[in-house]
């Protein structure tokens, strides 16, 4: 999970990340940064994510996005 | 015709119920659109504004477009103004455009307040959308404004970049707006049954053909969420949802969709033309739409701001490969295009020179700014006889064996390295041919006297960039240095930065000169 904070942090600092739970419907990241985690995530946590998986309610929280790359993992 | 209103105008009286433009949440049918824009019209005309320029901050929705429309009726035009856009850039419009009123909406009313706070008298009147729609109609001070215009009054203000860090205000008249609309309806085929989804802002000159083409032709305009752009699986569905067919956008929008596969996993049955301008078009992406939905009319649009939108288009017809460049084709009808050599003589069959626009589409010239354009738009060199100016594009052309015109790049992308003149678009075309790159933008750094491409996807070390791009370019023009990145920086028009690309590769080496 740390990881994925710290990716976060880099891409967009200065939001709570770790309470905010509308990321994406609040507007609190944009689309650039959206297709900027997928490519951290994908590096980081080498897993491959599918276009399918873009969907806004994998990256409205932390939680969310944790919950994906753990799928992803066991995929 | 002489009005750009008189499109409107014609679309309601043919079908005033059927949708004239839709976001998420709110529509407006021509009848709707009209009477909202009268009422912005009749408003500005108690305020006694006319031929006066007007300020429209307000996010991309119906009521934008009606407002931006009702600056008209009340015989002015618009600039319309990025919300997300720095004040201090805004105040730099405004020393240069001097709005006689700025419309907002509840939303932005604050922040424009705020904003506007420390400007002297000076200042414009800030009227808002919401009052506006309770101001009645005033159908005959709406007609005596009708009977005195001309086809050469302005309908907008567009801003772009200038070099010097101050905006340049490009002033386009209804006769240029008619004169580019006409030609795109023609050629085609943009009818009452066409449905355009919108990716490109209002204040961006590729809207223009979005807006007045539905228009001109009573289509519907759909309003494409920004935020679906990171999100491309459920773009397309939204795009089904509203039954989208034609779509005019940048590059890297359809490079989204074919880098994500997307069209592997959603279908677009609905879709019939695929229209694209504002950069280069990378052949490799397009290659994937044209696996996948073949069928489809591909087109490749060139102009600048300067000439309403586009002066040249090249309608797809053969097979490219993923390491060819589309050739901007031939000129749009009413509309010719010459090449002139540095001293202004006409360049010889396939000889390299600077494109020129003649004709009803190129614009009055830069609003409030007579030494630039004085500058630009010229006199014709090969016309001594009568006052006939022409717009000189910055960009160098020459025409292929099959006739079509091909784009080699700005002259100032021209570049002189070891002895050779050299194309950085040729260096872009072979990296981005290479298998996974998503984007490239190759940059020359002229005090280190060295090509710099940077890339996004692609081989993860810089090194094997560098070994593939020997396979493929003579040594004098491979880039000194490769450099990958995680994203590409995009501009507010959502094409890629390449301004802020160069100043940071120039941040990056002094950086390390002084550490």
């Amino acid at each position: 999970m740390k990881e994925l904070l710290d990716i976060l942090n880099k891409v967009k600092p200065g939001i709570d990340y770790v309470n905010e739970k509308h990321l994406v419907s609040d507007e609190l990241i944009d689309s650039l940064d959206v297709m900027t985690i997928v490519t951290e995530i994908c590096d980081e946590f080498d897993v491959e994510i599918l276009p399918t998986d873009v969907v806004p309610e994998n990256f409205e929280s932390v939680e969310a996005m944790w919950q994906l790359i753990m799928r992803l993992q066991e995929d | 015709m002489k009005n750009i209103l008189e499109y409107l105008e014609h679309s309601v009286g043919r079908r005033p119920e059927k949708t004239a433009c839709a976001d998420t949440d709110t529509s407006m049918t021509w009848r709707q659109l009209r009477e909202a824009s009268a009422r912005i019209g009749s408003l500005l005309l108690k305020h006694r504004l006319t031929h006066r320029p007007v300020a429209v901050y307000m996010e991309k929705t119906p009521a934008c477009l009606a407002t931006m429309l009702g600056t008209v009726y009340g015989g002015d035009f618009y600039t319309v103004i990025d919300t997300k856009m720095p004040w201090d850039r805004i105040r730099k419009i405004f020393s240069v455009l001097k709005p006689a009123a700025i419309i907002t909406d509840r939303d932005h009313e604050e922040t424009v307040r705020e904003a506007l706070a420390s400007e002297r008298k000076d200042s414009p009147k800030i009227l808002l959308y919401e009052k506006a729609m309770y101001v009645p109609e005033d159908r005959e001070g709406l007609a005596k404004i009708r009977r005195k215009a001309v086809d050469t009054d302005l309908v907008y203000t567009l801003f772009t970049s200038g070099s010097t860090g101050m905006p340049k205000g490009v002033a386009v008249s209804h006769r240029n707006v008619m004169a580019y609309a006409e030609w795109v309806k023609t050629t085609f085929d943009i009818n009452e049954a066409t449905v355009f989804g919108s990716q490109t802002p209002f204040y961006f000159s590729m809207s223009v053909l979005d807006i007045y083409t539905t228009l001109a032709a009573g289509a519907e305009l759909q309003i494409l969420p920004k935020q679906l752009f990171a999100f491309p699986v459920r773009l397309l569905e939204y795009m089904n949802s509203r039954k989208v067919n034609t779509i005019y956008w940048v590059p890297t929008a359809l490079s989204i969709v074919a880098n994500w596969k997307v069209l592997d996993y959603v279908s677009l049955p609905y879709m019939e033309k695929v229209l694209f301008a504002g950069e280069v078009m990378p052949v490799k992406q397009l290659n994937y739409w044209r696996r996948k939905m073949p069928e489809l009319l591909y087109a490749n649009l060139y102009g600048p701001t300067e000439v309403t939108d586009i002066c040249a288009y090249y309608i797809v017809d053969r097979d490219f490969a993923d390491s060819e460049t589309l050739p901007i084709g031939r000129a749009c009808d009413n509309c010719d295009l010459i090449i002139l050599r540095e001293d202004g003589t006409e360049a010889a069959p396939g000889e390299i020179g600077e494109l020129c626009v003649r004709g009803s589409f190129v614009a009055g010239g830069y609003y409030g700014d007579p030494d630039k354009t004085d500058a630009a738009f010229i006199q014709n060199p090969l016309n001594p006889w009568y006052p006939e100016k022409i717009y000189k594009t910055g960009d160098l052309v020459r025409y292929n064996d099959r006739g079509e015109l091909l784009y080699l790049g700005r002259r100032d992308f021209q570049i002189k390295h070891m002895g050779y003149r050299i194309e950085l678009g040729e260096v872009e075309a072979a990296a981005g041919a290479a298998s996974d790159v998503k984007s490239c933008v190759s940059i020359y750094d002229e005090v280190r006297d060295r090509i710099v491409l940077f890339y996004e996807g692609g081989p993860k070390n810089e090194n094997q960039m560098r070994v593939l791009l020997e396979g493929k370019l003579p040594p004098y023009m491979r880039p000194g240095e490769c450099i990958r990145v995680k994203r590409m920086p995009e501009n507010a028009n959502g094409k890629i930065d390449r301004k802020y690309l160069k100043s940071y590769y120039t941040d990056l080496m002094d950086g390390q000169a002084i550490g």
